[in-house]
């Protein structure tokens, strides 16, 4: 009996702190359905209607299929390869580094990596594009000082984007995997050798396995920082190299057309399409890679 | 030895497993020089490659703002930084809107991270999905989002009153609709450290005791949560400053002028070394930001670890 008044008393406060608690989330959930949501139920909105002012909308797929045609379908094919293509380098070149320090006796080397890594992962926009200008431009000084022009070289072409967007994937990459590789156990190794496997083998059987679902994850998501990344593109390729960042960004201040921002709007419902494929398998293989490497 | 490292090196091409080979105490035991050499060239040469290419490109941008050919070295490209028109009210503009949104991310976030500790699962689950949602849309789709809804705005709203408000969050000034949108865009990151913040603190047992000395909810909060929560909310500040003062994409799509995009219109209207030395200014200040950041939340961590 006397029990029973007890129980009852934490019982009745739950659920008021439970109400409170509701209550100090409410400004935050307001805020971001108005300030994010309507913003992208307009996207979604105007990516399948025609917009002229004074008339109503009407329903339309072709917003959808003109931006995935003709220029557009390049410009989306452009940032899905770039994406892809130095998002890859950037893993090998990532997990390259992050093992060499991660193997590495001197503690200051694995501090001054971390923390440089942490700066350039931010490091991106303009800044960034300006530093490559100078340096690899046709105007910069290792260009003019080692004559890469007459060799065929141009910063302003794909391969030029790659190597400028290597600069903040790898430090991502790096920060990402060294959990991962401070996880693999040094047993692990030892077994492995005790029972006669070299390196390579160690390797290919053990670590490589446990480490793939943090390799994946850190693929994916570099692609999608990659993917959408627009000021370095901008400040420094103008529209010469296919992007479709630039494309939206292209049709949005051209104002000339409305139906160009409609396009505009179809594209970015790609863009998220991609953004939220990328979420899709980034978050499963993060659940993953945390089951094995605890 | 010429041999040895020569096979060392074709291993290399092969990711990791020749760096690594050496660290297990296996592999140093065995006391095979070639084991030796091979992780010494590998760790060498991937440090070595990496190193030359995020430093080369920082050295030759400071080379270049200070290469004023033909007369050699120059600091004008820096003494400039104090007269060139338009860069102050640019960055005024930058720094007034990272303090908007700093106080935004803070005014919305801190009472829902405290609520989330306190709370079901289910209240996490949704404040989680809520701050993660805005990585699912670039930037660039936000802001053509945005501009949907201006032009929606400025086609129908004319008639109504409620067109001065309209035309007030667009104030050059202080453009309320940038604030929004770089609100939205701190938010996933914001979220993250302060959630971490909050979980190194017994939050439940520290209100209970504050309550039991007789404060009030609120007070307790103010007094005894907040001043544990310095280092990550000083985390979230400076990573919302380092946002806001890089922003380039909204702001240059939506024709406002803050401190990125007039760098570079400043380039492209022919004031090149001034402007790349702004950049490179405003990069370095930025690092040694972080860098103090990381240093300091490393030494706050290592004395709480003492304690």
């Amino acid at each position: 009996m006397s029990t029973a008044p007890l129980s009852a008393t934490p019982a009745r406060r739950r659920p008021q702190r439970a109400a409170a608690g509701r209550f100090a989330v409410v400004p935050l959930l307001l805020f971001v359905a108005v300030a994010f949501g309507v913003p992208a139920l307009a996207m979604a909105y105007g990516a399948f209607t025609t917009y002229n002012p004074g008339k109503p909308s009407q329903y339309t797929m072709g917003n959808l299929t003109a931006s995935l045609q003709g220029g557009y379908l390049d410009a989306l094919l452009g940032s899905v390869k770039l994406s892809a293509l130095s998002a890859l380098i950037s893993v090998v070149a990532g997990l390259l580094v992050a093992q060499a320090v991660v193997t590495s006796r001197f503690a200051f080397l694995r501090k001054a990596v971390l923390s440089a890594s942490g700066v350039l992962a931010n490091f991106g926009g303009v800044p960034l594009a300006f530093a490559f200008m100078a340096t690899l431009g046709n105007a910069g000084m290792l260009t003019t000082k080692l004559h890469l022009d007459q060799h065929g070289w141009s910063l302003y072409s794909f391969n030029g984007l790659t190597l400028v967007y290597l600069y903040f994937l790898i430090p991502l990459m790096v920060l990402s995997v060294i959990p991962s590789l401070d996880g693999l156990r040094r047993q692990w190794r030892e077994a492995a050798q005790n029972n006669g496997a070299t390196g390579w083998q160690y390797w290919r059987h053990v670590a490589l396995p446990v480490l793939t679902p943090s390799l994946l994850g850190g693929f994916v998501l570099l692609f999608g920082s990659a993917f959408a990344a627009y000021a370095t593109a901008a400040a420094m390729v103008g529209a010469t190299v296919p992007l479709i960042t630039l494309q939206i960004a292209t049709a949005l201040s051209g104002n000339v057309d409305p139906n160009a921002t409609n396009i505009a709007l179809a594209m970015s419902l790609d863009m998220v399409v991609i953004a939220t494929l990328v979420m899709v398998v980034y978050i499963p293989l993060q659940r993953r890679s945390a089951r094995w490497l605890v | 030895m010429a041999g040895v490292t020569a096979s060392a090196l074709t291993t290399e091409g092969r990711p990791a497993p020749s760096t690594a080979n050496g660290s297990g105490p296996a592999g140093a035991r065995g006391g095979v020089l070639a084991g030796l050499a091979r992780i010494r060239w590998g760790r060498g040469t991937v440090l070595l490659v990496a190193g030359l290419y995020f430093l080369v490109p920082i050295a030759t941008t400071l080379w270049f703002t200070v290469d004023n050919s033909p007369q050699g070295f120059s600091l004008d490209a820096y003494r400039q930084i104090f007269t060139v028109p338009g860069l102050w009210p640019a960055l005024q503009l930058s720094l007034l809107l990272a303090v908007g949104t700093i106080v935004l991310v803070y005014l919305l976030l801190i009472p829902a991270v405290v609520a989330v500790r306190l709370g079901s699962p289910r209240l996490r689950t949704v404040v989680e999905l809520t701050c993660t949602l805005p990585l699912v849309v670039p930037t660039i789709a936000l802001t053509a989002g945005i501009s949907d809804v201006l032009r929606w705005c400025n086609d129908n709203l004319a008639p109504t009153p409620f067109y001065a408000t309209f035309l007030d969050a667009q104030n050059a000034n202080f453009p309320v609709v940038l604030l929004l949108a770089y609100v939205v865009m701190a938010l996933p990151l914001a979220f993250r450290t302060l959630d971490a913040g909050m979980r190194a603190l017994d939050v439940r047992t520290l209100l209970e005791a504050a309550q039991n000395n007789g404060a009030s909810r609120a007070r307790a909060i103010v007094t005894v949560i907040l001043p544990n929560l310095r280092s990550a909310m000083l985390n979230t500040a400076f990573i919302t400053l380092a946002l806001v003062l890089g922003e380039f994409t909204v702001a240059s799509i939506l024709g406002y002028v803050p401190f990125a995009v007039w760098i570079v219109n400043g380039n492209s209207a022919g004031q090149g070394p001034v402007t790349v030395a702004v950049s490179i200014v405003s990069l370095l200040l930025t690092w040694v930001l972080l860098l103090v950041l990381s240093v300091g939340s490393e030494r706050r961590g290592r004395a709480q670890a003492q304690h």
